[in-house]
C-alpha cells in the first residue's frame, strides 16, 4: 500500500466540467473571502471571538451560517436534478450521466437532512434555549464548541468528496447490499459513513449537553411546566436524539465493519441480512424527522403567541402532544418499508400507529388556531411563514396518512408521491419553521431586524415555488414515476416534469431574495437597529436581554413566576430594573481544543476513507491526546467583575428608559 | 449612570437574592448527570448490537454455532474477574470519599489488574477462534458475536486507559473535588460495563451454549 493509500491524482475528476467549474468558483469565492479578512485584519477576531468561542450564542450563529452554506450546496443539487429531469424526457439523455446524477441525489438528501436542517435547528436551539431558561450558558460550554466542530467536520468531509474521488451513489439511506463493497467499491460510501458518523457524534453530545442544561440550570422558580414552549419542544427533540442517534452510530459501525474487515452483517453471502440495516436505519431515521420538526413546532408556537399578543392556547396539551409524538415516533419505523413483506398484522400495527400520530399533531394545529382566534395577529414575516406552514404541512400530513395505509403503500412505495410527501412535511414543516425562527430571533442574535419587504418577497417565492415544484410530483407518483430516475421516456410525464422545474426556479428566487434581504438589512442596520432588545414585545426571557445579549446573558438570574415570564415582569414593572452592584459572574474561557480535536478527527476520517493508515493512527491518537490535554488544563474560567457588569447593564437599561420616555 | 441611579429606588431585591447560590456553582452534579445520560446513549448502542445478534445468531452459514465454540468454564472465570473488579472499584470509591489517597490508588490498581485479566482472556478467546478458522468473516453469527463482545471489550479497554490516567491524576493532584467527580464518572462507566457483560454472558454465552 502506498504512502497515500488509495489516494492519487486520478481521484480528482478532471474530466467532469461541472465539478471542475464548481471547484473553481468555490476556490475564487474562498480566496475573495480570505482576502477580505486579511484586508480588514479580521483573522484574529475570527479566531478569538468565533472559532474558539464557547459562547452558546456565537456557536448558534456559526451553526446557522453552516446551515445556510449547506443550503446553497443542497439546493444546487436540487436544481441540477430538476433540470436534468426536465431535459431528459422522451428518451433524451440530459446533461448528467447516471454515475454523476446518482451522487447528486445522494448528496442532496444527506446535505439537506444532516448538514442543513440539523445545524439550523441546533443553531436556533443554541441561541435561544439558554436565554429562555435564564441560564448564563449551557452545562458544558467546551463540549458545545466541540459538537459544533464535529458537525463542521462532517460538512467538510462531504465537500471534500466533490474534489477527491466521489460521493455515494446509493441514495441518502445507503441501503445494503448496494452500499456493500461488492457493489460500491469506490470511496463514495466511505465518505458517507464517516461524514455521518462524526457529525452524528456532535449531535449526540449536543443533546446530552442541552438535556443537562434544561434539567439542571433553569432559573429559580421555573418549574418544568413553566418552561417556554420552544425549550420544551427542543427538550423533546433532544430526548429523541439521545435515544435514536446511538442506533445510527451502531448501524454505520456495522456497515463500516462489512466494508473494511469483510464482516457479514448485511451482505448477501454467509448469512448477512440487509433488512437488519434497513430496520436499524429507520429506527433512527424516523425519530430523526421528529427531531427536525418538533423544534419547528416550538418556533411556530412562540411566534403565534408573540404576534397575537396572547398567551399560547393549550400550553399543557402542546407539551404533552410533543411528548406523544416523540414516543409514537419510535414505533412507526416500519412504515418506511411495508413492502419488506412482514405479516399483515405487523404492517397493520405500524400503519395504525402512523395514523395515530396525526392526533397529537392535530392538537397542535388547533392550539395555534385557537391562539390566533380573537387575537390581533400582526402579519409580519415570521407570521407569514407560520401561516404558510399551517396550510402546507396539513396537506403533507394528509398525504402521509394516505401512505400509512399498507395496501396503498404497496402502490406508492418509492414513487414520486413519496418524494412529494416528505418534501411537503420537511420543507413545509421544518424548513419554514427554521426560516420563521431565523427572522424572529435574528435581531436577538445580531442586534438589528431583517428587512420586511424582501422577507415577504422571499416567503411568497418559497411558498408558491414549493407548490409549483412538488404538487406535480404527487401527480407523477400516481402516473407511476419512481424516484431516482435519471431519464424518462413517457410523454405523459413531460409536462409535470417541466412544471416542477419551474417551481424549483421560483424557490431559487426565494433564496436569492433572502440573500438580498440579508445584504439590504446589513446595509440599513442603523435604521433597523434593535436598541430595546425586545423588538416584538416578546413573552420570554430572551427578550429581557439586550440585542445581541450581554455575553454573560443575565447580570442577575431572574426569578420566574409565569410561563410568559417576561410579559409577567413587564406587567409587574419588574423589567429593566438595574442594581447598584452585582456579584461577580463565573464565565468559561474560550479554547482552541474543540477545533483542534475536530481537525484531528477529520484527518482520521479522511485517512480512513482513503486507507492512509499512518494518518488515521496519527489523527486518532492526536484527538485523544488533545482531549486529555484539555482535561488537564486548569485555566478554564474567570470572573466578570462588578464595574464591567454595571457599565454593560447601564447601557441596556438606559436605552430602554429612553424608549419609554420617547 | 444617571438613569441607573434614577432606577435604583425601584430596585426589587427580594426575589432575586436566590441567585447568590448560583455564583459559586458546583457543577459536579451536572457532570455526573451528563455522564449518566451519555451512559444511557451507550446503552442504546449496545442494545442495537444485541438486537443484531438476536437476528443473526442462527445464520451460521454452515459453519460453527455457539454450542460448538463457547467454553463456559473459561467465560465464567472471565466473568468472575470483571464482576470482582466492580466490587474493588466500589472499595476504591469508598476510599476516595474518605480522602484516603494510597488506599484509593491500591484499589484502583487491583481493579485495573482484574480488568486487564478480563481483556487478556477475551483476546485469548478471540485469537483462539480466529486461528481455528472461526473468525468474524466466516458467518453472520460470528460477525455479530465478535462485534457485540468486541464492542464491550473496546469499552473495557477504554475504561482501563481512563483508569490509568485517573491514577496519575490522583498521584499528582490528590483527591480534589474534580478528581473525585471524575472517579465517580469512571465508576459509573465501570459498573455499567459490568451490567452489560451480565447481559452478554446470559444472552450470548449461556443461551448459546444451551
Amino acid at each position: 500500500m502506498s504512502f497515500l493509500g488509495k489516494l492519487s491524482i486520478d481521484a480528482i475528476p478532471f474530466h467532469e466540467p461541472i465539478i471542475m467549474v464548481t471547484m473553481a468558483v468555490i476556490a475564487v469565492v474562498g480566496l475573495i473571502i480570505a482576502g477580505l479578512i486579511t484586508k480588514y485584519k479580521k483573522w484574529g477576531v475570527l479566531w478569538r471571538d468565533w472559532i474558539t468561542s464557547v459562547d452558546h450564542k456565537r456557536l448558534g450563529v456559526m451553526y446557522i451560517l453552516l446551515a445556510l452554506i449547506m443550503l446553497f450546496r443542497g439546493f444546487s443539487d436540487a436544481i441540477m436534478m430538476r433540470a436534468q429531469l426536465a431535459l431528459a424526457t422522451s428518451g433524451a439523455p440530459g446533461y448528467l450521466p447516471p454515475e454523476h446524477y446518482d451522487q447528486i441525489f445522494t448528496a442532496h438528501g444527506v446535505i439537506m437532512i444532516i448538514f442543513m436542517a440539523m445545524p439550523f435547528m441546533i443553531g436556533l436551539m443554541n441561541i435561544v434555549v439558554p436565554l429562555q431558561i435564564g441560564a448564563r450558558d449551557v452545562a458544558f460550554p467546551f463540549l458545545n464548541n466541540l459538537s459544533f466542530w464535529f458537525t463542521a467536520s462532517g460538512a467538510i468531509l462531504i465537500n471534500l468528496s466533490l474534489i477527491f474521488g466521489e460521493f455515494a451513489k446509493t441514495g441518502w439511506v445507503a441501503y445494503p447490499p448496494l452500499s456493500e463493497l461488492t457493489f460500491s467499491p469506490g470511496v463514495g460510501v466511505d465518505y458517507y459513513i464517516w461524514a455521518l458518523q462524526i457529525s452524528g457524534l456532535g449531535t449526540l453530545l449536543t443533546a446530552v449537553n442541552f438535556l443537562v442544561t434544561v434539567f439542571k440550570m433553569r432559573a429559580p422558580g421555573m418549574t418544568l411546566m413553566k418552561m417556554p414552549i420552544f425549550t420544551w419542544a427542543c427538550t423533546w427533540a433532544n430526548i429523541l436524539i439521545a435515544a435514536s442517534f446511538p442506533i445510527l452510530t451502531a448501524v454505520l459501525a456495522m456497515l463500516t465493519l462489512d466494508r473494511y474487515l469483510d464482516f457479514h452483517f448485511f451482505t448477501n453471502e454467509a448469512g448477512g441480512n440487509a433488512m437488519m440495516y434497513i430496520n436499524l436505519f429507520w429506527a433512527w431515521g424516523h425519530p430523526e424527522v421528529y427531531i427536525l420538526v418538533l423544534p419547528a413546532f416550538g418556533i411556530f408556537s412562540e411566534i403565534v403567541s408573540t404576534f397575537t399578543g396572547k398567551r399560547l392556547f393549550g400550553y399543557k396539551s402542546m407539551v404533552y402532544a410533543s411528548g406523544a409524538i416523540s414516543i409514537l415516533g419510535f414505533i412507526v419505523w416500519l412504515h418506511h418499508f411495508f413492502t419488506m413483506g412482514s405479516s399483515a398484522n405487523v404492517n397493520a400495527f405500524f400503519g395504525v400507529m402512523t395514523m395515530v400520530i396525526a392526533v397529537p399533531t392535530g392538537v397542535k394545529l388547533f392550539s395555534w388556531l385557537f391562539t390566533i382566534y380573537r387575537g390581533r395577529l400582526r402579519i409580519t414575516v415570521p407570521v407569514l411563514w407560520t401561516l404558510g406552514f399551517m396550510v402546507t404541512f396539513s396537506i403533507g400530513g394528509m398525504t402521509g396518512v394516505l401512505l400509512a395505509i399498507p395496501g396503498a403503500d404497496y402502490v406508492l412505495h418509492n414513487s414520486l408521491f413519496l418524494i412529494a410527501h416528505f418534501h411537503n412535511t420537511i420543507i413545509g414543516g421544518a424548513v419554514f419553521g427554521y426560516l420563521a425562527g431565523f427572522v424572529f430571533w435574528f435581531p436577538k442574535a445580531m442586534g438589528f431586524k431583517l428587512d420586511e419587504r424582501w422577507g415577504k418577497a422571499s416567503f411568497w417565492c418559497w411558498l408558491i415555488g414549493f407548490f409549483v415544484a412538488f404538487m406535480p410530483l404527487y401527480v407523477l407518483g400516481f402516473l407511476g414515476m419512481t424516484r431516482r430516475l435519471n431519464h424518462s421516456n413517457n410523454p405523459d410525464w413531460n409536462i409535470w416534469l417541466y412544471i416542477a422545474a419551474v417551481g424549483a426556479v421560483i424557490i431559487m428566487f426565494g433564496i436569492i431574495c433572502q440573500v438580498i434581504q440579508l445584504y439590504v438589512s446589513f446595509k440599513n442596520r442603523d435604521a433597523l437597529d434593535d436598541t430595546t432588545g425586545d423588538p416584538w414585545n416578546g413573552h420570554t426571557l430572551e427578550w429581557s436581554t439586550s440585542s445581541p445579549p450581554q455575553y454573560y446573558n443575565f447580570a442577575e438570574i431572574p426569578h420566574v413566576d409565569d410561563i410568559d415570564t417576561w410579559t409577567d415582569m413587564k406587567e409587574k414593572g419588574l423589567a429593566y430594573q438595574g442594581k447598584s452592584s452585582y456579584s461577580p459572574i463565573h464565565m468559561p474561557k474560550n479554547t482552541a481544543s474543540g477545533v483542534l480535536i475536530a481537525a484531528s478527527l477529520t484527518a482520521f476520517c479522511f485517512a480512513m476513507i482513503w486507507h492512509i493508515w499512518w494518518l488515521a493512527g496519527l489523527g486518532f491518537i492526536g484527538a485523544i491526546a488533545l482531549f486529555i490535554n484539555r482535561a488537564y488544563t486548569i485555566d478554564v474560567d474567570y470572573y466578570v467583575q462588578n464595574d464591567e457588569i454595571l457599565q454593560i447593564e447601564g447601557v441596556h437599561i438606559a436605552s430602554n428608559t429612553k424608549e419609554v420616555s420617547a | 449612570m444617571s438613569t441607573l441611579s434614577a432606577t435604583q429606588g425601584h430596585v426589587n431585591l427580594e426575589p432575586h437574592s436566590v441567585s447568590h447560590t448560583h455564583e459559586h456553582h458546583d457543577t459536579s452534579g451536572d457532570t455526573i448527570f451528563g455522564f449518566w445520560l451519555y451512559l444511557m446513549t451507550d446503552c442504546l448502542l449496545f442494545a442495537s448490537f444485541f438486537a443484531t445478534y438476536a437476528v443473526l445468531y442462527m445464520n451460521t452459514a454452515g459453519g460453527v454455532s455457539g454450542k460448538d465454540i463457547f467454553e463456559l468454564d473459561f467465560v465464567a472465570l472471565e466473568t468472575a474477574a470483571l464482576l470482582i473488579s466492580s466490587i474493588t472499584f466500589g472499595f476504591a470509591m469508598i476510599a476516595a470519599q474518605g480522602q484516603k489517597k494510597s488506599l484509593t490508588l491500591g484499589w484502583l490498581a487491583v481493579t485495573f489488574c482484574l480488568g486487564a485479566v478480563f481483556i487478556g482472556m477475551e483476546i485469548y478467546e478471540f485469537h483462539h477462534l480466529i486461528v481455528h478458522g472461526n473468525g468474524p468473516q466466516q458467518s453472520a453469527f460470528l460477525t455479530s458475536f465478535f462485534s457485540l463482545v468486541g464492542l464491550h471489550g473496546l469499552h473495557v479497554t477504554a475504561g482501563l486507559i481512563w483508569m490509568s490516567i485517573m491514577m496519575i491524576e490522583v498521584i499528582k493532584r490528590g483527591l480534589g473535588k474534580q478528581t473525585v467527580t471524575r472517579l465517580s464518572c469512571l465508576s459509573l462507566f465501570w459498573h455499567f460495563l459490568d451490567i452489560v457483560w451480565i447481559c452478554v454472558f446470559t444472552v450470548v454465552y449461556l443461551m448459546g451454549a444451551m
